[in-house]
């Protein structure tokens, strides 16, 4: 049986999905028995999601032309 | 500058013409990683005019080395390395006397933290609007030290693959590891706060 303390140590590796059979197995009985896990768990999948699903914000205009600029005089003085 | 008409072009092919010295081209590459790089910078940085510095340094400096890139990793993953390179430097030259190194030894004890236990609102976002998201996450990544911030903002926003964050931030593998699931589980606990269920508290303490 694995403690609550082992299965948040895998928890990272389990929810990438990088861990062998065997463990996985471990690691899926102990959530359903543990609902304190299991709650960590899915709060902490949902939390990689919502980061994951954030798209940039679009970036200000203003740095973005102070970007351009920089890069043609850049471009320019390397020459062609 | 001319021309949109390069939107659909691959990215081997814009880099191919960039090196041969097509603006346009590499223009167009500016385009499509500018607003992820200035986001990543603004993360390692928490700066915005560092963050701005770091986005044209960035674009610069791959400019200027385009013939190094090698071909066999992707152009994104090539110019993230070039960004954290010049946060960090900035991170550093800020703390005077104090270097900033994600090497440090950080106290990562075995304490993992988890204190709140709650289960979240089906669809907690939309409690709040877009811009009240933003800065619930923003802010929320602002609150973890900085050796588990950019192995987050690598790993977790900017989807780089563990290897490519090892690499990037000059850690090992394991230590990318074992600061990603700290950083997680930081974040939940912090999202919690916000997130967790109306009127349901803690089921217990672990």
């Amino acid at each position: 049986m694995l403690t609550c303390k082992e299965f948040l140590n895998e928890l990272s590796e389990y929810l990438d999905e990088s861990i062998d059979a065997e463990l996985r197995a471990k690691l899926e009985k102990h959530i359903t028995e543990c609902p304190n896990c299991w709650v960590i768990f899915d709060t902490t999948r949902r939390t990689i999601q919502i980061y994951k699903g954030m798209n940039p914000y679009p970036i200000p205009a203003d740095v973005e032309s102070r970007l351009m600029n920089a890069l043609e005089k850049k471009m320019a003085a390397k020459g062609r | 500058m001319p021309a949109p008409t390069q939107a659909g072009v691959d990215e081997s092919t814009l880099v191919a013409q960039s090196r041969e010295g097509n603006t346009s081209a590499f223009a167009e590459l500016v385009r499509r990683y500018e607003g992820k790089i200035f986001r990543l910078a603004q993360h390692v940085t928490q700066n915005r005019e560092d963050a701005e510095d770091v986005l044209q340094e960035t674009f610069m400096k791959a400019y200027e080395h385009l013939d190094q890139f090698q071909g066999n990793s992707k152009f994104y993953t090539w110019i993230v390395r070039i960004a954290v390179n010049q946060a960090l430097m900035k991170l550093r030259r800020k703390k005077t006397g104090k270097t900033v190194s994600l090497d440090e030894t950080i106290d990562t004890g075995e304490d993992t933290v988890v204190r709140e236990i709650a289960a979240w609102d089906e669809n907690p976002e939309q409690r709040f609007s877009r811009e009240e998201l933003g800065e619930i996450l923003d802010s929320a990544i602002q609150g973890l030290e900085p050796p588990y911030r950019s192995v987050f903002v690598l790993r977790d926003i900017e989807e780089l693959s563990t290897e490519e964050t090892a690499d990037a931030l000059g850690l090992s593998i394991p230590a990318v590891k074992s600061r990603l699931l700290r950083a997680r589980l930081q974040l939940r606990e912090k999202l919690t706060r916000q997130f967790k269920r109306k009127g349901e508290d803690a089921f217990a303490y672990l």
